[in-house]
């Protein structure tokens, strides 16, 4: 008698079990894909970073993404703007027609067919699988034809010796650098320093995130309210969006 | 040309490069500072090391800058915080400074290395650092502002 | 037609000596300049982040260009079997492989990092056209070599045809490669254009040309050689046709930029508001390089005057390395239209005018390109027969009575 009540409570036991982790089951693997990389394991496209600019929220005098980017990178001024790095700078837009001012930070826009990566002789400029822009610093020969080529004007070329680098940016003369999108922090389930800056000092101008998952708050934004790219005509699909343009 | 001029001339040449040999005789051998700590190793033996340490360093720079893959064991920034230590007088050599812990080797067995062109020679935490990135924005300010003043006069 | 004759030539007088030293002096001068900038970086040199290509550029590009065009002549030999071409066939390889070397050693000693070479050359990427380039340029050396030895080898003559045609349709291809280097780009407005291609293959001609015109009147001229108005004649009215040609397609160019309500500013600047870059398109392109040559190649009063011939030359070369450099120059100094229809203005330089002066330098580097050309010339005409004993009319043109 008591094997026939323990029967059938062991077989509702099991049948409850069985619906409750099938129930469960999504929310833990939705869970597993929002944890950080490992670090040995590779980049994949199943990820593309992105990034969304509000213009309207962009304050003219405000450079606290540039600030930002620059103390990341130990980025230092030579007292010569036309040969100093910048890999992000704010724009001010006045148009000629209207009057209407925008201001933004642009910076290099990660594009998924971009031009830089064409003409690069040696592939030193390349695309990784996640879809950030990057140059190979160690096979890179130093012939600025990505400089020519980017639409953008997002690239610099480094002018003078460098010492004292940082971990995050090895850097050295005869190169060229542009930003990075912080893979050093992206790959650690982090955020560009640009986008951190604006975040804490309450502007939130700028969203950073997965354009391949259609739950990311940067996808979602963009499916509501669209997202232009600067020279969209040349149809290269970059990875950095505006709003307000 | 005369067989005698082409002589004299590549014995002149020969000699020329004989000269470095006379060098060698100098040159210190290259003293490495053992890292300090208990049950401190390296990755890999220092046989090993010593023969193929390179190809360890070209291996994983490729998979971290292509694949973003950023596993500690082989990577240089750990190398360098374990082997560039300061020294007696509690300074930490750079790269231009044979004490180096890459260079001093290298130096004496005259590869040249450019790796410290871009990367950092010495650990993080020995690098004074100062507030330089705030002078870009400034003088990148000063030089828009001078840009406005222009275009109002 | 007789027999052509090819000797050395004799290179034992002072003059000859002193050539020899002031070119090697300025290669000198050369290698310092590049050492001085390589050490300190490129900050000492008048390029920066918003014209990243220039003067080296602007001579290494001249160069290249002008090297594919001297081989000219030796196709019209062997491909289109224009015999009087033929006794220059040996002249004209030469030139085309000094000038290229020329230009390749000032493109290299003037990169960032000149040390990776090796990786340069082993590492490609083919989906960019420098990586082809580089290629179709280490090629070019290989196949002109060739080209000469069956010039040269008297057992090998009967591939010269073969080797020639080989050797001008990789030199078209070459100068297309080069010509796409701008051509591919759509950052640019001055670039973006499949017109930029057969553009450089006409410049080539007409810069080739010119330079080979001047290199075979100065060498005939202080070797004491005879060199006959027949060849002379030919000679130049091929080089006005080249420089017509080359106008024909600035023409083209400006005009259908017109047409393009988005290339107007772009012309603008380059017409009318460039300051130095309108000046050398009006006065050097246009003007010295292809208008004043056109009327002195063509006016009956100095037709046969070789000095004029010599001047004309000069002033083409002259119109060519302005032309360089509104395009190279010119090309960076125009802001991106990166939003049409605002003014814009940053720290980055965005917006405006991209500014650039010349640095010594950097000019130095460029002028001992060509002399490293023109060292490579002078040595090789001594050490092998490349230059027929006698191109008087008698010998050299197919229609004179025996």
């Amino acid at each position: 008698m008591s094997d026939q009540i323990n029967d059938s409570r062991r077989s509702f036991l099991s049948k409850a079990a069985i619906a409750g982790s099938i129930t469960i089951a999504p929310g833990v693997f939705l869970h597993q894909t929002a944890q950080a990389k490992p670090d040995d394991q590779a980049v994949s496209s199943k990820t593309r970073w992105g990034m969304l600019i509000d213009t309207d929220k962009c304050a003219k005098g405000c450079t606290g993404c540039v600030d930002a980017c620059n103390n990341e990178h130990s980025l230092t001024g030579h007292g010569r703007p036309e040969t100093d790095t910048q890999y992000i700078r704010k724009v001010s837009l006045v148009e000629k027609q209207t009057g209407h001012e925008i201001s933004l930070p642009l910076m290099c826009q990660h594009c998924e067919n971009p031009p830089c990566v064409d003409v690069c002789p040696t592939g030193a400029s390349f695309k990784r699988e996640d879809g950030i822009v990057l140059v190979d610093k160690h096979i890179c020969i130093g012939c600025r034809y990505c400089m020519m080529a980017c639409p953008y004007k997002a690239r610099s070329f480094i002018h003078e010796v460098i010492e004292n680098q940082t971990l995050s940016a090895p850097r050295g003369k005869g190169t060229v650098e542009s930003c990075t999108m912080c893979t050093h922090r992206v790959d650690k389930d982090g955020i560009p320093a640009c986008v951190e800056a604006c975040t804490e000092d309450d502007h939130n101008a700028m969203i950073f995130g997965d354009l391949n998952d259609p739950n990311s708050e940067i996808s979602k934004e963009l499916k509501k309210h669209g997202g232009k790219q600067i020279r969209a005509d040349l149809q290269l699909n970059t990875g950095v969006r505006y709003q307000g343009l | 040309m005369s067989k005698r001029f082409l002589r004299i001339s590549l014995i002149f040449i020969g000699s020329i490069l004989l000269f470095p040999a006379q060098g060698m005789a100098g040159t210190p051998f290259p003293l490495i500072h053992e890292p300090e700590g208990e049950g401190v190793e390296c990755v890999e033996d220092e046989d090993e090391m010593r023969r193929n340490h390179m190809n360890y360093i070209l291996h994983q720079r490729d998979k971290t800058m292509h694949e973003g893959i950023r596993t500690e064991t082989y990577s240089l920034s750990k190398c360098i915080d374990c082997h560039v230590q300061p020294n007696d007088k509690g300074e930490v050599p750079t790269h231009e400074n044979k004490e180096h812990f890459c260079v001093a080797c290298h130096q004496y067995a005259s590869v040249q290395i450019d790796c410290f062109e871009c990367h950092a020679d010495r650990p993080q935490k020995f690098i004074k650092r100062d507030s330089k990135p705030q002078a870009l924005r400034q003088q990148l300010q000063e030089v828009l502002a001078e840009k406005d003043m222009g275009d109002a006069q | 037609m007789k027999k052509i004759e090819y000797t050395k030539i004799k290179g034992h007088s002072v003059p000859y000596y002193g050539l020899l030293a002031g070119l090697g002096f300025m290669i000198l001068l050369g290698l310092i300049a590049t050492w001085y900038m390589e050490h300190n970086g490129h900050y000492v040199t008048g390029m920066t982040n918003q014209i990243v290509w220039g003067m080296p550029h602007v001579f290494a590009v001249f160069l290249i260009v002008a090297a594919s065009g001297a081989l000219n002549v030796a196709s019209i030999a062997s491909v289109f079997g224009k015999k009087i071409y033929d006794p220059l066939s040996r002249l004209s390889a030469l030139l085309a492989i000094a000038l290229l070397a020329g230009g390749l050693v000032v493109l290299l000693l003037d990169l960032g990092r000149p040390d990776r070479l090796i990786v340069a050359i082993t590492t490609y990427n083919f989906k960019s056209i420098f990586a082809w380039n580089i290629i179709l340029y280490t090629g070019f050396f290989g196949i002109v070599g060739a080209y000469i030895w069956m010039m040269m080898d008297h057992n090998m003559y009967k591939f010269k045809k073969k080797v020639g045609l080989a050797a001008f349709v990789w030199r078209l291809v070459l100068t297309t490669g080069t010509g796409s280097i701008f051509g591919f780009l759509v950052a640019r407005s001055a670039y973006d254009a499949a017109l930029m291609a057969p553009m450089f293959i006409i410049m080539s001609f007409s810069f080739g040309l010119a330079i080979f015109i001047l290199v075979l009147m100065a060498s005939y001229n202080w070797t004491g050689r005879e060199l006959g108005d027949a060849v002379i004649a030919r000679l130049r009215n091929l080089l006005g046709v080249f420089v017509a040609a080359v106008l024909y397609f600035a023409i083209v160019y400006h005009v259908t930029n017109l047409y393009i309500t988005e290339h107007h500013g772009v012309e603008k600047f380059i017409l009318r508001d460039g300051g130095i870059y309108t000046n050398l398109f009006w006065f050097g392109q246009i003007l010295i390089g292809g208008l004043i040559p056109l009327a002195l190649i063509y006016a009956p009063a100095v037709k046969t005057c070789r000095k004029t011939l010599g001047l004309v030359s000069t002033m083409i070369i002259f119109g060519g390395l302005c032309q360089m450099y509104v395009i190279i120059i010119g090309g960076q100094a125009y802001p991106m239209e990166m939003f049409p229809g605002y003014e814009v203005s940053s720290t980055f330089y965005d917006g405006v005018v991209g500014q650039y002066s010349p640095s010594l330098p950097e000019v130095i580097l460029g002028l001992s390109g060509v002399a490293v050309s023109l060292l490579l010339v002078t040595f090789a005409i001594k050490v092998l027969g490349f230059l027929p004993t006698s191109l008087a009319d008698s010998i050299a043109d197919p229609h004179a009575s025996k």
